[in-house]
């Protein structure tokens, strides 16, 4: 008798596997920089080309890095909770601007608003990829120290935010 | 148009160029072939036509012409995007059971079906019909009248 | 009207199907030959009233109905009717209309084709088929309903996926469908035999050929849907280990094993327990591959549009079935009755063995499917794992059971002695040395993978024509008078040769190049040449076709122009790869367009694939194996005794 049920044994912890599995998201990947010191880059910034931006010009804040892009309609609305986050909460909020026309993203900014503290271009995508982008929008939480403390993937909605991004912005800033 | 051997002239001025490129070409497509493509996610980086895809495809090139080895590369990729990138899972504590399991199983498999062969064979050899078990037999087979003696 | 007619017929149906189960099997358990009666007419009306339902689905796409949201979802006024037709199973909601109609089309079948068996095992097998069948009504009728209405209606149809719109669409999930739902039938036989308490050989006698003729639908739809990927997607890959392909292969690895062991049983009465637990396993294997497909869960190309209520709804259904399945294999197996017996090396432990490589196998392909989910849900990171793992894992698996596929027709059953299996496997065992070692010289390269798949395919084939070529020369009566079962064997086990041959050479000998050509330039591909003429457009009843010209050449003779396509449909972003390849039956030479690349050159992928189409062949030549062996006399030998014995009767009185 004993021998008999262990089909069924083994089929119980399939299924409870995938009744889990059914909670998990398997198209997200989560990124290898967490808890690690962000990718160090120079891009020239979006509306001051002659200008530079580093990383490391954000010590000793909490900031957001916002990968976004005039091509891309998920950004659009994500954009009114970035500028919320930035304006209302007093956030520093950087833009990478991704793999995109200098003009045309400096007119989508004019025509949706800008609550950035400035936006860089990153047009070959190259800083994308040292930071593991592979979709846009995606937003990165870095402390004090210029170390990764959280991506979110896809765009960040008001939930998201009162859930997840200040809990976790409040403690950093601490 | 005037000069129209101009874009014929390019051509052949990369002629060279595209012929030393294919070693290194297809070097790219086969550390590509296994890299999972992130946006499309069941295609390779070789087959994906994402700008992800063409973008990272990129990255290799330069990095090949960099003289960087097979296993450089693939640590970079997996270095910004994780292990998930791979499309052999790499042999961790995580992956020994992956790795492993298909053996093991085998080893398992087989055993069972040893083990279950020599049992029904001690069994089989223990049973034998009683006396009147086989003059049953042989009636009902035909070989004998109803009192049980061999026609 | 029309759907709420459809939709009305599908919720009468969900009744019989509920009360087919219950009364069919209460009566059976009481032996009530009323309510046993009841399953045959209850089985053949659920099919009818399915039948009116897709049938008037398909009227709302031929009339291009778009106030049905599936419709409107799926099809477009410009779409070609033979598509617009078939989009009838393009999405979610109507494929599983599809599975409906196949499920009780099978139950339908088994009304009409079980004549010879005791009308109470029937009504068992009908009372599980129903109640199965209810399962999948529930979920259609709660949470993926075609007949859903679109208030306002739109003025035209979102358009058919353009990957859909390929004559593949139009076999491959009918056939595969055919398939999956086809092994219920004997997991319903299984059940109704430890129901009845009844667990012997005739149970396996007659699950056989419902079995088999499901196997044979599975082999079909699997090869076409291998066939559609490698012409339709552009890049000349025929298998990609892709999960959603995997969860059809699981099924068919433990359906082979399935038909082997039901020979054994059927044969020898033996491994009555083990037979029983694969023809379970089967159907559970065809259910958690619908779940993982409509689920979410992994992530694939092929994966439907996903929704997490279908997702906890399948996973019920097969939780449920399953579930209670392995529980009645549990309280109702027998535990004693060995059946006959054999020796260590015999037809049957070689079979056994057979089993255990083809589970091992598909347990295999079946972790690596499921195995990042298992990770992610422990928490312990992400993981990717893809064709480099698969081909690791199986490949290895797979030699044994061909070297087996040779020795097993040849050994006696329950006992077979060494020295009359190397009688047989002498000739066989040279030819494929030599062939091994021999071909590789013919395409300039040697390498051992190919001259082991080489040897393993001759071995095979040659063992098996030795075999038909003995037989027929022993009984004198010609080739078509050898028992069909026997024939269907060796066509079958020839079928898995021409496929290894084929898989052998194209992945060793292809060729690949991804060349930027201006208009008159030429590439080689081997011994063909090829000059590319420039890219009109030209416009297609739903799409613009950019269409490409190229002059296909061998020695200086022209053979043919190749037109590969790059189609823009009006309702998608994507634009479509369509290949054109040139075929002779020994390779293809296959050309795609890749882009623009300013001026009039293009970048153009040309491949070189030598025996490609031997891997389809081999799966038709397994496929009609499996026809052979279901069209056996011996199943159509009943109707004559049935005749005999009622013209004796009559002449009796």
């Amino acid at each position: 008798m004993n021998r008999l049920l262990l089909p069924f044994a083994g089929f119980a912890v399939l299924v409870a596997f995938l009744a889990f599995g059914l909670t998990l998201k398997p198209s997200e990947v989560p990124s290898p920089f967490i808890d690690k010191p962000a990718p160090d880059f120079t891009l020239p910034q979006l509306d001051n080309p002659s200008e530079t931006f580093s990383p490391s010009a954000m010590k000793g804040e909490v900031w957001l890095l916002n990968v976004w892009a005039s091509w891309c309609y998920a950004c659009l609305e994500e954009h009114p909770v970035i500028m919320d986050l930035a304006t209302t909460h007093a956030l520093p909020v950087v833009g990478l601007n991704y793999k995109d026309i200098r003009q045309e993203a400096i007119a989508w900014l004019e025509r949706h608003g800008d609550s950035y503290r400035l936006s860089v271009s990153d047009t070959n995508g190259r800083v994308g990829i040292d930071y593991g982008v592979y979709g846009v929008p995606e937003t990165f939480v870095l402390d004090k120290n210029g170390v990764i403390r959280y991506k979110h993937i896809g765009p960040v909605t008001p939930s998201a935010v009162r859930d997840t991004l200040l809990p976790l912005i409040r403690e950093l800033q601490k | 148009m005037s000069r129209w051997w101009l874009p014929l002239l390019f051509v052949f001025l990369a002629l060279p160029a595209w012929a030393g490129d294919h070693a290194a070409e297809t070097r790219m497509l086969s550390i590509a072939e296994e890299l999972r493509c992130l946006v499309c996610q069941n295609e390779s980086i070789a087959a994906s036509r994402a700008d992800l895809a063409v973008d990272l495809r990129q990255q290799i090139r330069e990095q090949i012409q960099a003289g960087r080895t097979d296993d450089d590369i693939r640590a970079y990729m997996v270095e910004r995007y994780g292990d998930f990138i791979l499309y052999r899972p790499p042999l961790k504590a995580t992956t020994v059971l992956l790795w492993f399991g298909p053996l093991l199983l085998l080893a398992f498999g087989i055993g069972l079906l040893a083990i279950t062969l020599r049992r029904r064979r001690a069994n089989r050899l223990d049973e034998r019909l009683s006396l009147d078990e086989q003059r049953r037999a042989r009636a009902l087979l035909g070989q004998t009248n109803d009192v049980g003696d061999l026609r | 009207m029309i759907p709420e007619i459809g939709h009305y017929s599908l919720i009468l149906t969900l009744f019989v199907a509920l009360a087919q189960g219950w009364i069919a099997l209460a009566g059976a358990a009481r032996n009530n030959a009323t309510w046993i009666a009841f399953a045959r007419p209850a089985a053949r009306a659920q099919f009818l009233l399915v039948l009116i339902s897709f049938v008037l689905l398909a009227w709302s796409f031929a009339v291009n109905d778009f106030s049905v949201s599936y419709v409107a979802q799926n099809s477009n006024s410009y779409l070609p009717w033979f598509y617009r037709l078939a989009a009838v199973w393009g999405g979610h909601e109507g494929s599983l209309l599809l599975w409906l109609l196949m499920q009780t089309g099978w139950a339908f079948a088994v009304s009409v084709f079980s004549k010879q068996l005791p009308d109470v095992m029937v009504a068992r097998v009908l009372g599980v088929l129903g109640l199965v069948t209810a399962g999948f009504l529930l979920f259609v009728l709660l949470t993926s309903n075609p007949f859903d209405r679109l208030i306002p209606a739109p003025t035209d149809g979102m358009d058919l996926n353009p990957l859909l719109q390929d004559v593949g669409l139009i076999f491959h999930p009918p056939l595969l469908y055919m398939g999956y739902v086809g092994f219920s039938v004997v997991f319903a036989f299984a059940i109704a035999s430890l129901l009845a308490g009844q667990l012997d050989s005739t149970w396996a006698r007659w699950s056989r050929p419902w079995a088999t003729a499901a196997w044979l639908f599975l082999t079909l739809g699997i090869a076409l849907g291998s066939w559609w990927a490698y012409y339709e997607l552009g890049w000349g890959g025929w298998w990609f280990w892709d999960p959603v392909e995997n969860s059809s292969f699981v099924p068919w690895l433990v359906g082979t094993a399935l038909i082997h062991s039901l020979a054994v049983t059927e044969k020898r009465a033996s491994f009555k327990n083990w037979t029983v637990l694969l023809a379970i396993s089967t159907f559970a294997l065809s259910l958690l591959g619908a779940f993982l497909v409509r689920s979410g869960v992994l992530t694939s190309v092929h994966a439907f549009a996903t929704d997490p209520r279908r997702g906890v709804f399948l996973l019920l259904l097969f939780a449920v079935v399953v579930g209670t399945s392995l529980l009645i294999f549990a309280l109702r197996a027998p535990k004693v009755g060995m059946g006959g017996r054999f020796d260590l090396i015999s037809r049957e432990s070689l079979l056994l063995v057979n089993n255990v490589l083809l589970t091992v196998a598909a347990a295999a392909v079946l972790l690596g499917t499921l195995y990042p989910l298992f990770i992610d849900a422990l928490g312990m990171g992400k993981l990717s794992v893809g064709p480099p793992y698969f081909n690791a894992v199986f490949v290895p698996l797979m030699v044994p059971a061909l070297i087996l596929m040779a020795l097993g027709p040849v050994a006696n059953w329950k006992t077979a002695k060494v020295r009359t299996l190397t009688k047989h496997l002498n000739v066989p065992a040279i030819v494929a040395v030599t062939a091994g070692i021999a071909t590789p010289f013919a395409f300039g390269r040697w390498s051992l993978l190919v001259a082991m798949g080489i040897a393993l395919a001759a071995w095979i084939a040659t063992a098996a024509v030795l075999g038909i070529f003995q037989r027929v020369r022993a009984t004198r009566t010609g080739l078509l008078a050898q028992p069909r079962s026997w024939l269907g064997m060796h066509v079958a086990h020839l079928g898995i040769a021409v496929f290894t041959v084929g898989v052998t050479l194209v992945m060793a000998y292809e060729t690949e190049q991804d060349v930027r050509m201006a208009p008159g330039e030429t590439v080689n591909a081997g011994a063909y040449d090829l000059i590319f003429h420039g890219v009109t457009e030209a416009l297609g009843p739903n799409y613009v076709a950019q269409v490409g010209e190229i002059a296909l050449s061998r020695d200086g003779d022209e053979i043919r122009t190749l037109r590969p396509e790059k189609r823009n449909y009006f309702s998608s972003d994507m634009p479509m790869t369509e290949a054109a390849i040139d075929a002779n039956g020994l390779r293809h030479v296959y050309v795609a367009l890749g882009e623009p690349l300013g001026g009039d050159a293009w970048s153009v992928r040309v491949y070189y694939k030598p025996f490609v189409d031997w891997i389809w062949i081999g799966c038709i030549l397994m496929a009609l194996g499996g026809l052979l062996a279901i069209s056996d006399r011996r199943y159509r030998l009943k109707k004559r005794e049935r005749r005999a014995r009622s013209t004796a009767a009559r002449a009796a009185t």
